[in-house]
């Protein structure tokens, strides 16, 4: 078996651009169900995120506002998941599965006439010093910046939810809505912008396909990530750093086993396949055995304030 | 009494309904594995079906589902679009063959056409073109163009249309190229854009400078131009916007008129299950421009080859050939029979990796 051809260096990049899009949904998704709302349309949220920005980056020869506006396009659509099931009490999973098939409609819609057509990618970060240095320069500090956006998110989000008073709250309404509404906390309000954050982050994690991984539009281009999202808040135990890890250990498992094909690696196609779902699942199964994992004890259920 | 009396009319009005749009038109449905924008297979497909609507105009009603997924759920969208009262189905992908195959059972007086399958009843006939033919002269193409002597293959599934591919790109460009060299992916999909990419990319980096992809979506085209100094080749559809670099040529599916002549068939109730395998000889099979980024002597032999097969003196499985494992396969000036190719699942000689079951 001959693997010198892989070069690390690369590998960790492509790895850093596959991981992307997932982490930045599944961070996003983690805290609207960690206020107790289950939303399946991250998928159509994403899609909607990948057209949208592709279109404003297209419109304006500005990645940046591509990534702005994809945000913008998926809190928009988000907020009408967050009227329907907070204000309306509709079932959110039925509305969850409707917004990803409104979703992947309207990016269809929407991306017909820029089929075929190039956009601005985004450039590589040159950070003075970190990225002159040898080998790790080029591994770690010489991506775009959405890759450590990202990063920062799940940081954000980690800290926001175990230190800050909000974040409390937002886990408060989570567990027990009846308990925060007593309490006084305004449970519609904080799970509209919970929802309406996700949506956002889905957004983003949609655009990085369409601008940075592949990067143009095709219909349906993201092709399932949303509900790998979906899996790995699950699997993550509801956890920020887990999310992080699923999310790299999805994404990176899925370029080096295409590494391992193209460097002829002598295992069976179909373990190799199959190896990014396996490991991600087993590694997160594993860390998640012992300790509190359970979750949200609200997620899914509909709160009105006079029941 | 007034339940009753409404059912009984809705029936009537119904059997009526029908009726009358029997009379009226044929209706010809269409099953897509991917979207008809993934500016390959699905939307050449799609591009078929425009073309019936505009050549029969309002006596032909056309309908489609687009990303219905192979297996199970397939014969979900099969059905129902039998039931909803089409007279002929196109199913426009391999993994439709069993579904198409169930469906037919439960409805025999609706006509099917499976794509690129080799199971046939009463009412299933099979159609596929010869996309081995254009692989012949892009295997030709590559072999000449590649510097580093390695290609790159994103394949999909291990099913014998796909190894076709594979073994005619191969032994095309190892004919005019000793030391070329092919390193294969299976994507295990007809439609992922964002692993499309990758595959591409990780193709790149392992050394790869031309890309051939089996697979639907334009992704590996955009990856190989942000790459540069890769040259790829547009699959199903001319992906003509990716030239003159990357793409310098492509092999393009048309569809059009083989379907104009079956729902003709279907009018003039003259249709009969039968096995259509055209090639670029009667123009199912199209060679996409080759641009100026290929040498002017590439370009003719390229095209010399093109039209050696589309007249028949040539055939892209002409032997001397061994198979990978070294037996002989064909002898001296003996070219393949079409059953070996339809169910070929062995690699040339000279082709490492094994295929996956």
């Amino acid at each position: 078996m001959d693997l010198s051809s892989i070069n690390p260096v690369l590998l960790v990049a492509s790895i850093m651009i596959s991981a992307t899009p997932i982490l930045l949904a599944a961070i996003g998704e983690m805290v609207v169900e960690k206020s107790g709302v289950l939303n399946l349309g991250v998928e159509g949220m994403m899609i909607t995120g990948a057209v949208v920005g592709f279109a404003a980056a297209v419109g304006t020869s500005s990645p940046e506002v591509g990534f702005v506006a994809a945000a913008v396009a998926g809190a928009a659509l988000s907020l009408v998941f967050a009227l329907l099931t907070q204000v309306f009490l509709s079932n959110q999973v039925a509305t969850g599965l409707g917004l990803t098939l409104a979703g992947l409609g309207l990016s269809s819609l929407l991306g017909k006439p820029y089929e075929g057509m190039k956009s601005p990618t985004l450039p590589k970060l040159d950070i003075p010093v970190l990225s002159d240095l040898p080998v790790v320069g080029r591994m770690l500090f010489s991506h775009d910046m959405m890759v450590y956006l990202s990063m920062v998110l799940v940081l954000a989000v980690w800290a926001f939810l175990k230190f800050t008073r909000a974040g409390l709250i937002l886990k408060a309404v989570g567990e027990s809505h009846e308990s925060a509404h007593a309490l006084g906390y305004k449970v519609v309000r904080i799970r509209v912008a919970a929802i309406v954050f996700g949506g956002a982050c889905a957004g983003l994690g949609g655009a990085y396909i369409s601008l940075v991984r592949v990067p143009q539009w095709t219909e349906g281009m993201t092709a399932g990530a949303g509900w790998i999202a979906l899996a790995i808040v699950v699997f993550a135990s509801w956890r920020a750093g887990r999310v992080m890890i699923g999310a790299y250990l999805f994404g990176g498992v899925t370029v080096l086993q295409l590494n391992l094909q193209a460097a002829g690696a002598k295992v069976p196609v179909a373990l190799l396949s199959a190896s990014p779902y396996l490991v991600t699942i087993i590694v997160l199964v594993i860390i998640s055995a012992r300790g509190a994992h359970a979750a949200p004890a609200s997620l899914g259920r509909s709160f009105h304030a006079t029941r | 009494m007034k339940r009753r009396t409404l059912l009984a009319s809705a029936a009537l009005a119904l059997s009526l309904g029908t009726s009358a749009f029997a009379a009226d038109e044929v209706t010809a449905g269409f099953i897509y594995v991917g979207p008809v924008g993934d500016g390959g297979w699905t939307y050449e497909h799609n591009k078929g079906r425009l073309a019936v609507e505009e050549h029969f105009g309002d006596k032909v009603k056309t309908v489609f589902q687009e990303s219905v997924p192979e297996g199970a759920d397939a014969e979900r969208a099969i059905t129902q679009m039998a039931l909803s009262g089409a007279d002929i189905i196109f199913t426009t992908s391999f993994g439709y063959m069993d579904p198409t195959i169930a469906v037919a059972a439960k409805f025999p007086n609706v006509k099917f056409e499976h794509a690129t399958g080799y199971k046939r009843a009463d009412n299933v006939g099979v159609y596929s073109a010869r996309f081995y033919e254009g692989r012949a002269i892009q295997g030709h193409i590559a072999g000449k163009m590649t510097k580093t002597n390695k290609i790159g293959y994103i394949a999909s599934f291990p099913i014998p249309e796909v190894i076709r591919g594979i073994n005619s790109a191969y032994i095309h460009a190892k004919k005019v190229n000793p030391d070329v060299e092919f390193s294969i992916i299976w994507a295990y999909t007809w439609f992922d854009p964002a692993k499309e990419a990758d595959a591409a990319r990780a193709l790149i980096e392992n050394g790869a400078d031309v890309i051939l992809q089996h697979t639907d979506s334009t992704a590996p085209q955009a990856a190989a131009k942000e790459a540069g100094g890769v040259i790829t080749f547009g699959q199903a559809s001319d992906m003509g916007e990716y030239g003159p670099l990357p793409r310098v040529s492509s092999i393009i599916d048309n569809w059009g008129p083989y379907y104009i002549d079956r729902v003709q068939a279907v009018i003039d109730g003259t249709w009969e299950s039968d096995d259509t395998w055209d090639g670029i000889g009667k123009g199912m099979v199209g060679i996409g421009e080759i641009s100026d980024a290929v040498p002017a002597d590439v370009k003719a032999e390229a095209l010399a080859l093109k039209d050696a097969i589309a007249a028949g003196s040539y055939h892209p499985f002409t032997g001397p050939l061994k198979k990978q494992d070294g037996s002989d396969w064909l002898a001296e000036g003996e070219t393949a029979d079409d059953g070996t190719l339809l169910g070929m699942n062995f690699y040339v000689e000279g082709l490492t990796g094994e295929i996956p079951n």
